[in-house]
């Protein structure tokens, strides 16, 4: 394992969440790690009150890395700025038609607002066919007067859309060009440049979010960057994109819709060097907080990435990201007996207001954390110490009203089957995340992360026969590590289309070669430190004449054909049980991730030496009475804190800590690993 | 039986949806035809090994095969009973389309394989998925103006597809004498059987962890549940008859509108459907086969309660008195292309505008309900090839209690996109001039209905012919409690700069399109749900602004008057106009 010879740049990682900020610091001899309030209305004050509270002057600090939920924020609330959008004539509601949708399979109920409002959009005459030939030319005047138009309609950014764009983007060009000599400031954004992708709706929907964030992110990023200057701060500081990769916020609002999905990219780019350092190639990420739960899968320590993504119903943002799938499980969902006289735990959520019945914020429906709780998962006294917390009697009376009078059991098995019934939800979707992209959950390992994470990680490991399960130090600022960790990334796609025999193998080369070499040139232009460049090929395969596509790694730029062959067919027949000799494989894309590592960043430095007891036994602060599958058992609770690097203990057991509990079932053993973090064993537990 | 504790119960019905969902997406994953693939023309489940009722079926499936695998399973189990069909072994997989036995129409093909567990017949799986074709008069298997089965393609009783885990040759060979592209059908029929091999190794593994005893009584205690869940959700209906009607455009052969006529009456905590008052069979495709109007109302009523499950027990409080004697009861050999498409989503229809009265908060006015299937076949000279291209169409959805319709929603009965217009001119020689939002298509009212489309097409080259079946051409989706219609579906065809509308209206077969001739359609806007007189002027202005209505519209359709500029409400004449 490499030494941290880099100790000393001083980086800080922010993240900045829903209702807290985190700060990690890393400086020479350690880390601090900083919490404050999310300051909703301007994300920067609470950046900055962060930063002010680590007392590190912003004159020695070397790196600023910045996670922000600023764009995904202002598309879910729809609070953007006044955009308007040039388009092909006859063309203009394809962002409010979309493609013949509604919300769930079942219901006739369902609302959509478009990102642009029709009066908002006007047409110009233009045409492209799909070869890219020019079947009407683009009237320019008619450009010149949408514009002032827009202007006069008090738009503040502009989006250029036309059809086919992406085979010639001669029109959107000229369009952006007629903008620039008469549009007010540098918001412009035209529709190939971001996604050079056939599908008229995505392309849109994709061009149209990043034109209404733009003036929000530039502005945002503009008054942060001018208050940590004016602080002593001397360079421009980074924010983490959606690819789990950094740019420089100076660059960062050109491709705003890069950075809609970013907050859980961070999390993932955390576990993914977390399990490089430990050792392990594929993991599961599974982030459980107070609303849902994000998973994602790691593979050979690279984070998967799509370009499919949905933020929400009918809201397609198609630029490569993480590729993290959001389950509605989480600590503050709630728990019912359905007219069938079954139990059904969430979707629907008490949130983090009201939140659990325990939080004493006027919840008054039984959640995930309350059966914890009931449970002696959660230990009482750190919950419900705050001021207005309802007695554990009262929680428990709540419970016997609404699960398990109604389910004709006691309350102590209700509280059980409300977890047990959530994991099993989870553990279906996880299984759905990872075999719906070919991979037995089996070969994976679990990371569990976020405040619930940890709570329920093993249980679902057992569900799902991942064996081994690892909890980092600080599961809390995982965003905020990834922030600190994360590599500078760039992802390319070129789309081949053609049965895999007739296809040009040195063309293949080139194409790739070429590629490479582009995402090289752009980690070299970055001023942030790098250490190794690592290049991932891989292809987008399907037998002619299917239109799904599986994704099959390439091992080598010089991959032959009748190896791809073969890994193609390998990976059908795993994925579908399927043989096809009778019908010819097909090369659609051919796809280059080229990564620019960071250096190595020493996980233990998170943890406080000075805490860390002698031995396990001493990091052992008392013991209480844990439900365990209908069993009450006496359980060991141990302080995290305290615990040794190399310490080994067996469930069952409950380890503490600030920012989450873990729970140890009976048969796992646990190993302190050399980073902090908690490696648990599941081993055989039927 | 409830010998099973309840959490058990729930971790075991999860398992049986998670093998149906496993099936489904194994299907549309592995699937070569783009309208199983694409537009995830299938469905998936598990059914009893003795009765053939459902058990568990897929969510993702297509809604209009909520529960009409179980009537082809069922009279599988009948066939194999009377010796018309071979007992089942280990590995077969049998194949039918017969609409009359339990099905749609003949694209619709069905496979069923019996699960065995332990060397024992513990269940049948079962899946459909559309072919894109089948034989029979016209590619792709939607013959306007057929008047006998015979002339909708290949039909096929139960007969062994596989046998012992070998596809038998005979058959396959047959099916494949008898289709358009068959090569491409081996890849379908792998997909199909892979869906069914998927969920046999997923039920395999369930039965293996919690016992195939445990998991039996878990399916009988869910059956009565599920019908428990379903009584406890149609007892907020008050006792009393309710009665609804929609009207079929046409049969496409005669030209005169077919009517679906329910009514619904609640007694005794369950509900009856008599349906007996509706038009006689037709002589065109829209008659609609029996398990295809009972999965209708089915289909119609998991709409109104998404949360159910769907399982047989769910479909015990909902009777349905067969139909004989009218179009919705089609028998040998009436033509029924138009059964699944068009016909169940005005059957559904029907249900909607009955239960509205009674359950005003969950049940919306109209929605477009039509496929809109529009099919253009011709030869492209620039790639030297014929063509068939597919454009399926979304429309308005009623207006209900909490908000306006969604504008081009999916059909009642689908879940599937449409294909983008750059992926369309990409494969097929036509030049889209528009594809817009249909303004003034939402019918009025206190929540409008939303909006369908508008598109033209020309032809840019080589020659073709145009087929269309879709319906609501001569009324709207009908509005609720006071709401009005919204707009019809038009079809318009300019040949050579004239204007042709069909006959039919919704429905033609085969109109010659050449080089520079434009199609235009607009599909059907939602109906609109309470007074339009109710409905906030400041959303009316909103919707002027938008271009949704003219300021012409807002006065005629919703009595609001704005000022000369478009820039405001004209308060006290829009209180004149609306009498208040």
């Amino acid at each position: 394992m490499p030494d941290s010879k880099n100790a000393q740049s001083i980086i800080a990682g922010i993240d900045v969440g829903g209702t807290f900020t985190d700060l990690l610091l890393v400086v020479e001899d350690g880390v601090k790690v900083v919490k404050t309030p999310t300051t909703v209305e301007n994300q920067a004050y609470g950046v900055l009150a962060a930063l002010a509270e680590t007392g590190a002057p912003l004159s020695e600090i070397d790196a600023i890395v910045h996670g922000t939920t600023t764009t995904t924020n202002a598309v879910l609330e729809r609070k953007l700025s006044r955009t308007g959008m040039i388009t092909t004539k006859g063309f203009r509601d394809i962002i409010e038609v979309g493609r013949r949708t509604r919300p769930q399979p079942y219901g006739m109920f369902g609302r959509f607002e478009p990102i642009v409002s029709r009066d908002l959009r006007l047409e110009v005459p233009e045409r492209m066919d799909a070869a890219g030939r020019v079947v009407l030319d683009l009237d320019e005047d008619a450009v010149k007067d949408a514009a002032a138009q827009l202007l006069d309609l008090g738009c503040e950014s502009v989006v250029v859309h036309f059809l086919h764009a992406y085979a010639n983007p001669d029109h959107e060009r000229r369009a952006v060009e007629i903008l620039r000599a008469v549009w007010p400031n540098d918001y412009i954004t035209a529709g190939h440049e971001l996604l050079s992708e056939y599908r008229e709706y995505e392309r849109g929907v994709t061009a149209a979010v990043n034109a209404a964030v733009r003036p929000i992110l530039h502005r945002y990023v503009d008054r942060l960057q001018s208050e940590l200057t004016q602080e002593g701060f001397r360079r421009d500081f980074l924010v983490m994109n959606g690819n789990g990769g950094m740019v420089s916020a100076r660059l960062v609002d050109r491709e705003a819709a890069k950075t809609v999905m970013s907050g859980p990219a961070s999390g993932v780019m955390a576990a993914a060097h977390a399990a490089k350092r430990a050792g392990i190639d594929n993991l599961i990420t599974y982030d459980m907080g107070g609303t849902s739960t994000d998973v994602a899968l790691v593979m050979d320590a690279v984070p998967a990435v799509s370009n499919e993504l949905d933020v929400e119903y009918a809201m397609p943002i198609h630029v490569p990201m993480v590729d993290v799938r959001t389950i509605g499980s989480g600590g503050g969902s709630i728990a019912a007996v359905s007219d069938a006289g079954l139990l059904k735990v969430g979707p629907e959520s008490a949130g983090a207001s009201p939140g659990p019945i325990c939080y004493g914020r006027g919840g008054t429906e039984p959640t995930i954390t309350d059966a914890n709780l009931l449970l002696g998962r959660l230990n009482p006294e750190n919950l419900l110490s705050t001021e207005n917390a309802p007695s554990l009697d009262a929680i428990r009376g709540t419970f016997n009203e609404k699960t398990a009078g109604p389910l004709g059991i006691d309350t102590d098995a209700a509280a059980g089957a409300v977890i047990r019934v959530a994991n099993d939800r989870m553990a279906g979707a996880i299984r759905i995340v990872s075999i719906s992209k070919g991979h037995d959950p089996r070969d994976f390992t679990l990371f569990a992360f976020g405040g619930a994470g940890p709570l329920h990680a093993v249980a679902l490991a057992r569900e799902l026969g991942i064996p081994r399960v690892l909890v980092p130090t600080r599961p809390g600022i995982t965003n905020a590590l990834g922030c600190v960790v994360a590599d500078v990334r760039h992802d390319f796609v070129r789309t081949a289309n053609r049965p895999l025999d007739l296809v040009d193998m040195e063309e293949v080369q080139e194409i790739m070669s070429a590629q490479v070499k582009e995402g090289k040139g752009l980690i070299e232009s970055e001023t942030i430190e790098i250490e190794d460049i690592r290049v991932f090929h891989g292809a987008d395969m399907q037998f002619v004449g299917q239109t799904h596509l599986i994704s099959v790694p390439l091992p080598r730029l010089d991959t032959t054909r009748e190896e791809i062959q073969e890994i193609f067919e390998k990976a059908y027949f795993d994925r579908f049980q399927v043989e096809l000799p009778e019908i010819r494989a097909n090369l659609v894309n051919l796809k280059t991730s080229v990564i620019g590592e960071r250096p190595d960043f020493d996980l233990g430095r998170i943890m406080d030496p000075r805490l860390r007891a002698e031995t396990v036994e001493n990091a052992r602060v008392g013991t209480r009475q844990v439900w365990f599958d209908g069993n009450w058992l006496e359980t060991a609770i141990y302080e995290r804190d305290k615990l040794p690097t190399g310490g080994q203990f067996a469930g069952p057991a409950i380890v503490e800590q600030m920012d989450t509990t873990i729970v140890v079932e009976p048969g796992n053993s646990v190993e302190v690993d050399d980073d902090g973090n908690l490696s648990i064993e599941i081993g055989d537990h039927s | 039986m409830s010998n099973i504790d309840p959490i058990t119960l729930s971790v075991i019905q999860a398992g049986l949806q998670q093998v149906c969902d496993e099936m489904d997406l194994t299907f549309s994953r592995s699937a070569f035809s783009p309208v199983i693939a694409e537009a995830d023309d299938r469905s998936d489940g598990i059914y009893d090994a003795e009765t053939g009722e459902l058990i568990a079926q897929g969510e993702l499936g297509l809604p209009v095969f909520v529960g009409t695998m179980q009537f082809s399973t069922m009279t599988l189990i009948d066939f194999i009973k009377q010796g018309k069909a071979l007992p089942p072994e280990e590995g077969d997989v049998y194949i039918v389309n017969d609409p009359y036995l339990g099905g749609t129409h003949l694209m619709d093909v069905r496979f069923a394989m019996p699960f065995y567990y332990k060397g024992e017949l513990f269940s049948w799986l079962s899946n459909t998925g559309h072919w894109p074709d089948i034989g029979g008069a016209v590619p792709g298997g939607f013959s306007a103006n057929a008047t006998a089965v015979e002339q909708e393609g290949l039909r096929l009783p139960p007969v062994k597809l596989v046998k012992r885990g070998e596809m038998d040759p005979e058959i396959y060979a047959i099916i494949c004498s008898n289709i358009r592209i068959a090569d491409q059908r081996i890849g379908d029929i792998r997909a199909q059987i892979a869906a069914l091999k998927v969920g046999a190794r997923q039920l395999t593994a369930l039965l293996d962890r919690y016992g195939a005893d445990t998991v039996k009584s878990a399916i009988g205690e869910w059956r009565g549940r599920a019908a428990q869940q379903m009584r406890a959700k149609i007892a907020r209906i008050p006792d009393g008859t309710y009665i609804g009607e929609a009207w079929v455009d046409s049969d496409g052969v005669v030209d005169e509108p077919l009517r679906i006529a329910v009514s619904i009456e609640k007694k005794d905590g369950d509900l009856y459907f008599d349906f007996s008052e509706s038009s006689p069979p037709c002589r065109g495709p829209m008659n609609s086969v029996i398990a295809t109007t009972r999965s209708s109302v089915y289909l119609a009523m998991k709409h109104i309660f998404p949360e159910v499950p769907i399982n047989a027990g769910t479909f015990e409080p909902l009777h349905i008195e067969d139909p004989v004697g009218t179009f919705l009861y089609a028998e040998y050999p009436r033509p029924v292309s138009g059964c699944a498409a068009e016909v169940s989503q005005r059957i559904a229809e029907a249900v909607f505008a009955a239960l509205v009265d009674p359950l005003p908060d969950i049940v919306t006015a109209a929605p477009a309900g039509s496929s809109g299937n529009f099919a253009l076949g011709g030869f492209d000279p620039e790639k030297n090839r014929p063509f068939v291209m597919y454009q399926i169409s979304g429309g308005g959805y009623g207006g209900n209690a909490d908000h306006d319709g969604l504008t081009n929603g999916c059909s009642t009965i689908g879940i599937s996109k449409t294909q983008p217009i750059e992926v369309l001119e990409q494969y097929y020689p036509v030049l889209f001039h528009e594809y817009g939002l249909r303004e003034g298509s939402g019918g009025a009212g206190r929540q409008r209905g939303g909006f369908g489309v508008n598109y033209t097409v020309e032809l840019r080259r080589g020659e073709a012919q145009a087929s269309f079946v879709m319906d609501h051409g001569r009324v709207g989706p009908q509005g609720a409690l006071g709401g009005k219609d919204g707009g019809p579906n038009t079809v318009t065809v300019y040949r050579n700069g004239e204007a042709y509308t069909p006959t039919h209206l919704s429905k033609d077969q085969d109109i010659p399109i050449a080089p520079g001739d434009i199609v235009a359609v607009g599909t059907p806007g939602g109906g609109g749900f309470g007074d339009p007189h109710d409905r906030e002027a400041e959303f009316v202005l909103r919707d002027v602004k938008r271009g949704y209505y003219t300021a012409e519209q807002a006065q005629d359709m919703f009595g609001v008057v704005l000022t000369a500029d478009l820039n405001a409400v004209d308060e006290p004449a829009t209180a004149t106009l609306r009498g208040r």
